[in-house]
């Protein structure tokens, strides 16, 4: 092993599953061999159980698919809003000037403590919940849209300048496309933390939903339930995760040769 | 170049650089980096630009192009004010500046795409120029796939594609190895020749200089300003040989002398 050197893509796939092959272990032998009281921590074939019945009998697929639902919707409207904003703040300094200090501020208001608010303006609805969402990702978006816009090598628009362009053509053509492998990784980046939002707001006042699930099997001590929840959002976020570097990839040739 | 017609001598000036100056002001402290600077460009003058680094050389090539404005003075492109950046006034910069998410031929195609010309016209007229530079088989390549002269022959293409009145080029072969800019060097020198071109043409090589120009202008160090113009008599097309003819040698012997002293002014030796 030296600094730096890679690693061959067979031994990199074989060391990522040999973790969780050795997560996995250490659960079952803190539990199944009795050194942690199952009221605290279920054992793996517990939790597999109680996920399948959960899957099967309680319709537990339909919390899912609320969650999913939750998380894409308000990730979508923020994103819609975000996107043309932080590309206008990038592009032009004056609207950063006016923007960039409320947004900085903004974006540091925890969106878990507007739950208690959104509740009494938007009710327990499926508004909160992609409100929840929206004050989460939307001003996070911004901001990091408009740096990466903003960091557009200055040659590159000089060149185009030579080349004829006009500002609008200068923002299309070169600002855009520029920043796009980024503005792409930024999306994937902040609908990761859109699953950390939408838990806390279905934590509260929800009535279907993982989150939901969770804090009913609170009420029954059921670990294992709580334990399969947080791994089917861990499995959700991995899968979404990987889909997303995929597209990019694909949809941004360019941006990996070297 | 001045253009002999019989006992008519016609000049052609198409670039008039009138008293440019420019200073800059970073944190209230005040630099000079050209004083009041006068040039004329005559058609298919191929100028070069020899200084010391901070000369103020690519300051005054940036003010022709419009991306940097003078503090004092004009510059006119047949006459006409120079207000910004335009296609009449090519670039090629020093560092690689293709747009990285363009393949070779839509790079080439960008400033006629912006003309607004239809898109077989774009490739008919980028195609000439690909061959031109010899990189007709890399149309579909990314700029990563090229190696840094290819990527400078493309700028170069993309330049011409536009048919600007005046090529302007900013150490554009400053970052290629020995070779591959002799190779470049013969490359743009054919292409002026069958383009007809006028070009202005900043570097620090002094070989470059007077093997690319048909005048140099020698640069004093900061605050910039023209303190030569040696107009070089060799006899076009300059075969690579010309550079170790004694007429050759002479001229580097000088330029080598008054670049000497503005580096050892520039770095305070003198």
């Amino acid at each position: 092993m030296r600094p730096l050197q890679p690693v061959s893509p067979g031994a990199k796939v074989a060391l990522g599953i040999s973790f969780f092959v050795l997560f996995f272990a250490v659960w079952a032998f803190a539990t199944l061999g009795g050194y942690v009281s199952k009221t605290f921590l279920a054992d793996p074939i517990t939790m597999v159980r109680s996920g399948f019945d959960l899957l099967v009998n309680q319709g537990f697929g339909f919390d899912i698919g609320m969650t999913v639902w939750r998380v894409l919707g308000g990730f979508f409207i923020a994103a819609i809003f975000a996107i043309p904003i932080g590309i206008l703040m990038g592009a032009y300094k004056p609207i950063e000037a006016l923007l960039e200090p409320f947004v900085s501020f903004a974006r540091y208001l925890p969106a878990s403590a507007f739950i208690p608010l959104l509740i009494l303006w938007a009710g327990i609805g499926e508004a909160q919940k992609l409100a929840v969402i929206f004050i989460g990702s939307f001003f996070q978006l911004i901001l990091m849209i408009a740096v990466s816009v903003g960091n557009t090598r200055r040659d590159l628009v000089e060149a185009a300048y030579t080349l004829g362009a006009k500002d609008s053509g200068v923002v299309t053509r070169v600002l855009l496309p520029s920043a796009s492998p980024e503005l792409a990784e930024i999306l994937r980046m902040v609908l990761g933390w859109a699953w950390t939002y939408v838990i806390v707001a279905e934590l509260i006042g929800a009535s279907n939903g993982i989150g939901h699930m969770i804090t009913d099997s609170q009420a029954l001590m059921a670990t294992d339930q709580i334990i399969f929840g947080i791994i089917v959002i861990g499995l959700i976020g991995l899968v979404t995760d990987i889909a997303f570097k995929t597209f990019n990839r694909w949809l941004f040739p360019w941006a990996r040769l070297s | 170049m001045a253009l002999s017609v019989g006992t008519f001598k016609l000049i052609m000036s198409i670039l008039q650089i009138s008293q440019v100056s420019k200073t800059f002001s970073t944190h209230g402290a005040v630099t000079q980096a050209l004083t009041a600077t006068d040039l004329s460009v005559d058609e298919n003058d191929f100028i070069t630009i020899l200084g010391p680094s901070g000369c103020g050389k690519s300051t005054l090539l940036r003010m022709v192009a419009g991306l940097d404005t003078p503090s004092s003075g004009e510059i006119k492109l047949e006459g006409v004010q120079v207000t910004g950046p335009g296609a009449d006034r090519g670039m090629v910069f020093q560092s690689y500046t293709l747009f990285p998410w363009l393949n070779v031929l839509e790079n080439v195609c960008f400033g006629l795409r912006e003309k607004g010309l239809p898109l077989a016209e774009q490739h008919d007229i980028a195609h000439k120029f690909l061959k031109q530079v010899g990189l007709q088989d890399f149309a579909n390549h990314f700029p990563k796939q090229l190696s840094g002269g290819m990527q400078q022959r493309t700028a170069l293409a993309r330049a011409l594609a536009n048919n600007p009145r005046i090529l302007l080029m900013d150490e554009p072969f400053g970052a290629l190895d020995h070779q591959t800019r002799e190779l470049m060097q013969e490359l743009l020198q054919d292409i002026w020749q069958s383009e007809r071109k006028t070009v202005l043409f900043v570097t620090h090589d002094i070989d470059e200089a007077i093997f690319m120009g048909n005048r140099v202008m020698v640069m004093s160090a900061r605050p910039g300003r023209i303190k030569c113009d040696l107009p070089i008599e060799l006899p076009y097309p300059r075969h690579y040989s010309v550079k170790t003819s004694p007429a050759f040698s002479e001229l580097k012997a000088r330029l080598t002398e008054e670049i000497r002293i503005e580096v050892r002014r520039a770095s305070g030796l003198s």
